[in-house]
């Protein structure tokens, strides 16, 4: 259904999948969600004629019109001598907002998390998912004057591949069989095996799109709204507008100054202070703080980040399914939202699929909190008056605070846990999956399918119980080429289903990031549910308005 | 004497060296005791084991310790400090853009605080057991007691948050003008001098009062010496080899032991530089940092002593 040729009426790929999104919302028969595909062809995208000059943005909200000036200067939670402008290696907040500062992908996700042509003009798949054709739009400069050409994203994106480049996205990247550029401004990717999700795999910021045989990427060149003045690790780098921007009149700030504060009083002291403009990563504790200020406003959103308590089925005694659901019903989830995150949280059900996804199975039953199902739980796995240590860290979220809740309900029930509370400082590589009972945090992930690939998927290395479900596993492969969104749908429904009931992974809550921001920063209304700072893309949408 | 001298830094600059040598290696040894390494900690939580493979390799942390650290060795001594392995720039340039930020704070604290500290230890030492004294005590004492992060914390509150009067951050690649100097200097070297004023003037008030105890002071005073001139120009100068050592213990603090003020601060100094270079498992930077440390740790010393020596007349014809 999908190579239909010359369909009539075509859509414009964001509108085609906005629109199917919006409809599965209403609750959309799996007739006309068939319907609407088939007029247009999944992904199938148009010229660019329809996008318009606003290019795939929806309406900025309501802060008024933008002001062209200004420069502001931007704190985040973390800078080290290991920040990079590499866009493969970023691993911290500061990397992908400034990886987002100058570099574009080939995609980029909306509101809805939904991949709209970026540099890609329009993208198209012929096959169901596995071979993909992507057209690159035309008269797009990189910082240093070259033009971009299909050389340069078969450069970015093979790379990924190559162990040596130490790409964050690696993972991402080995279901790709083969780049490769038809002419100066076409693109074939080929899969191993077919993924309609690709064009949002494209979309990761690890995939941003730099010149062909880059080495030094200390000076950042890309395609970009902001040009790299300078850029010093741990210390902190300017921006400065690229009057040569590709997206017509943007972006609208002069200069963005990125530092890291790493003590978060001293963030919150320096955005209330008037020293900085824009801050991440701030506490519920800290958010009433920021509130009380006039000057000053705070951005909550849920992006789905999960800390997680985590089971290994190949221990004991985590490998009795009675334990691992015992300990499911020992959260007080509503105590853990309330106590350890001020309420800016939201309940989880035990699967990592958060609300603001669009796959989330809304109608699976709640866990409850339940000591005395708990009791009979563990006596029937035969753990009952039991003594067992759980491992939290700070580098885990609130993960110390939830494991004291935990110690008091599991008392409740009969049990005893102790706290093993271990440094930050190595907790991934010497103590993460590596205990029976243990906590992981999870940052987001732009789409349900590498969620699931990369933690649940049996063969995933980061599959953190280390659970193993043939039915899940066939769900997850299936999902990847069915074209049908309904019964895509429910094919995720049916594997959160089967995380909530048999995985060894405990979810209580999921986190919200907090923003704090200067009332006078506009434009702060779109949310990408990515993370803290608009998904990390604040640098393109915001302007100055000191009226 | 120049002679003697001259032999005494001789041999205080040979075994700085090899104190030096023990050191790195002993920090070398205790960095390769941590958990985790370079390769792992560059690739993050969600490293593949192929991905750590390859960038061990790529960084040479395959090959045995010992030889990595004699490839270290060597490049020190034909003056190449090597490079980072977590941003692959080199160790001097990262030192380079950060040095000279430690350098000009500890210069202004010490231009401030010493003074003061020798002042408030002297006035003390010669009002001793009377209200001055006490108050001064009081104060110093509490101020040895308060940690330095309280200072700084209400430090910032009071004079950024609430009065606005000061930034909170430090920036210093925005100076304009002395006006904007003061103002981004004023709360850091404020709270070093809280804490090394007060030690330095404890010091210098328990040197002096040892001296005004002796016996050569009470003949002074039995010939009609005022009370000034008996303390700077007889029991200072005997003093000073005690308050010269317990200033350079203070100052060696200011290069290496401020990380919690570059923290709250945000200012971009070395002792920040090799928290971060501890954190990446960056034994280069790590080693480089000590080392500088240690040496100016070293040198302050040995000023010290000189001062003592040339101050003192019977150490120096000994």
């Amino acid at each position: 259904m999908t190579n239909k040729k010359n369909p009539p009426n075509i859509l414009s790929e964001s509108e085609q999948s906005a629109r199917i999104h919006e409809a599965m919302r209403r609750g959309m028969s799996r007739r006309d969600a068939l319907k609407t595909f088939g007029v247009a062809g999944l992904f199938a995208a148009s010229t660019g004629g329809l996008l318009g000059s606003s290019l795939g943005y929806a309406s900025e909200g309501t802060s008024g019109t933008p002001k062209r000036g200004g420069r502001i200067r931007v704190a985040a939670h973390a800078a080290s001598t290991s920040d990079t402008l590499d866009p493969a290696k970023g691993s911290t907040a500061i990397d992908y907002a400034r990886h987002e500062m100058f570099y574009n992908g080939l995609t980029e996700f909306d509101e809805r998390l939904i991949p709209q042509p970026s540099l890609a003009e329009h993208f198209v798949t012929s096959d169901g998912g596995t071979t993909w054709l992507f057209t690159l739009r035309r008269g797009v400069t990189f910082h240093d004057g070259k033009p971009l050409s299909a050389a340069d994203v078969v450069f970015s994106i093979a790379r990924h591949k190559d162990p040596d480049t130490g790409s964050k996205a690696m993972s991402l990247a080995t279901q790709i069989a083969d780049v490769k550029a038809l002419g100066s401004q076409q693109v074939q990717i080929t899969l191993n095996s077919p993924n309609i999700e690709l064009p949002a795999i494209l979309a990761v910021s690890h995939m941003k799109i730099v010149p062909e045989g880059t080495v030094d990427f200390s000076k950042g060149i890309g395609t970009g709204p902001f040009r790299c003045q300078e850029f010093s690790p741990g210390v902190r780098s300017i921006g400065v507008r690229n009057d040569n921007y590709w997206r017509e009149g943007r972006p609208y700030l002069d200069e963005i100054e990125m530092v890291g504060i790493s003590d978060e009083p001293s963030r919150v002291n320096a955005l209330l202070s008037g020293d900085v403009q824009l801050i991440n990563a701030v506490y519920g504790r800290s958010a009433e703080r920021i509130e009380l200020s006039t000057g000053h406003a705070v951005k909550s959103v849920n992006s789905g980040n999960y800390t997680d308590l985590v089971m290994r089925v190949d221990q004991e005694p985590t490998s009795r399914p009675a334990f691992v659901e015992a300990m499911k019903y020992l959260f007080d989830r509503e105590q853990i939202k309330w106590a350890v995150f001020r309420n800016y949280a939201e309940i989880a059900n035990d699967h990592p699929i958060a609300p603001s996804n669009p796959y989330f199975f809304a109608d699976l039953p709640q866990r409850p909190y339940d000591p005395d199902r708990a009791r009979h739980l563990l006596k029937q796995a035969g753990v009952e008056g039991a003594r067992l240590p759980v491992v939290a860290s700070p580098a885990a979220d609130g993960s110390e605070d939830i494991a004291v809740l935990l110690q008091q309900s599991a008392q409740q029930a009969g049990l005893n846990l102790t706290i093993n509370r271990v440094p930050s400082d190595g907790y991934w590589s010497n103590h993460w999956m590596k205990h029976p009972l243990g906590f992981g945090n999870i940052n987001p992930r732009p789409t349900a399918n590498i969620l699931l690939s990369q933690f649940f998927q049996s063969s995933a290395p980061w599959n953190e119980s280390g659970w193993k479900n043939e039915q899940f596993d066939q769900l997850l492969t299936l999902s990847r080429a069915e074209p049908d969104q309904a019964v895509r749908k429910q094919m995720y429904a049916d594997m959160q289903t089967l995380i909530h009931e048999h995985c060894g992974i405990g979810i209580p809550v999921f986190i919200n990031t907090i923003d704090g921001r200067d009332k006078r920063l506009k434009g702060y209304d779109r949310t990408i549910p990515l993370g803290g700072f608009m998904g990390y893309t604040f640098a393109e949408h915001v302007w100055w308005d000191d009226a | 004497m120049n002679n003697s001298i001259f032999k005494i830094v001789l041999g205080r600059l040979s075994s700085g060296v090899s104190t030096l040598l023990i050191v790195s290696l002993v920090i070398f040894a205790i960095t390769a005791l941590l958990p985790g390494d370079a390769a792992q900690q560059i690739l993050g939580q969600f490293a593949t084991p192929e991905q750590v493979a390859a960038l061990r390799i790529q960084l040479g942390l395959d090959q045995p310790a010992p030889l990595r650290y004699l490839s270290w060795l060597g490049g020190l001594l034909s003056g190449d400090l090597g490079q980072s392995v977590s941003n692959a720039m080199p160790v001097s340039e990262l030192m380079a853009g950060r040095l000279p930020n430690s350098l000009l704070l500890a210069g202004i604290t010490t231009v401030i605080a010493v003074p003061i500290a020798l002042l408030l230890g002297i006035a003390s030492a010669m009002c001793r057991d009377r209200l001055l004294d006490r108050i001064l005590n009081v104060c110093t004492l509490s101020m040895v007691a308060v940690p330095e992060f309280l200072v700084a914390t209400l430090a910032v509150l009071i004079f950024a948050v609430h009065l606005g009067w000061l930034p909170a951050l430090s920036y210093v690649s925005t100076v304009e003008g002395v006006g904007d100097f003061i103002r981004i200097y004023a709360m850091p070297v404020l709270t070093l001098c809280a804490v090394l004023v007060a030690q330095m003037a404890r010091m210098t008030r328990a040197a002096i009062i040892n001296q005004l105890d002796s016996p050569y002071i009470e003949m002074a005073r039995l010939k009609g010496i005022g009370p000034l001139r008996r303390v700077l120009n007889h029991a200072l100068p005997n003093a000073l080899g005690p308050i010269a050592n317990a200033v350079a213990l203070s100052l060696s603090y200011l290069l290496g032991g401020v990380i919690i003020v570059e923290t709250i601060f945000n200012y971009p100094g070395i002792a920040g530089l090799m928290v971060d270079a501890v954190a990446n498992r960056d034994l280069a930077l790590v080693q480089a940092c000590a080392m500088l440390f240690c040496a100016a740790y070293l040198v302050l010393v040995l000023i010290a002593d000189l001062c003592a020596i040339l101050s003192n007349p019977r150490l120096r014809h000994q």
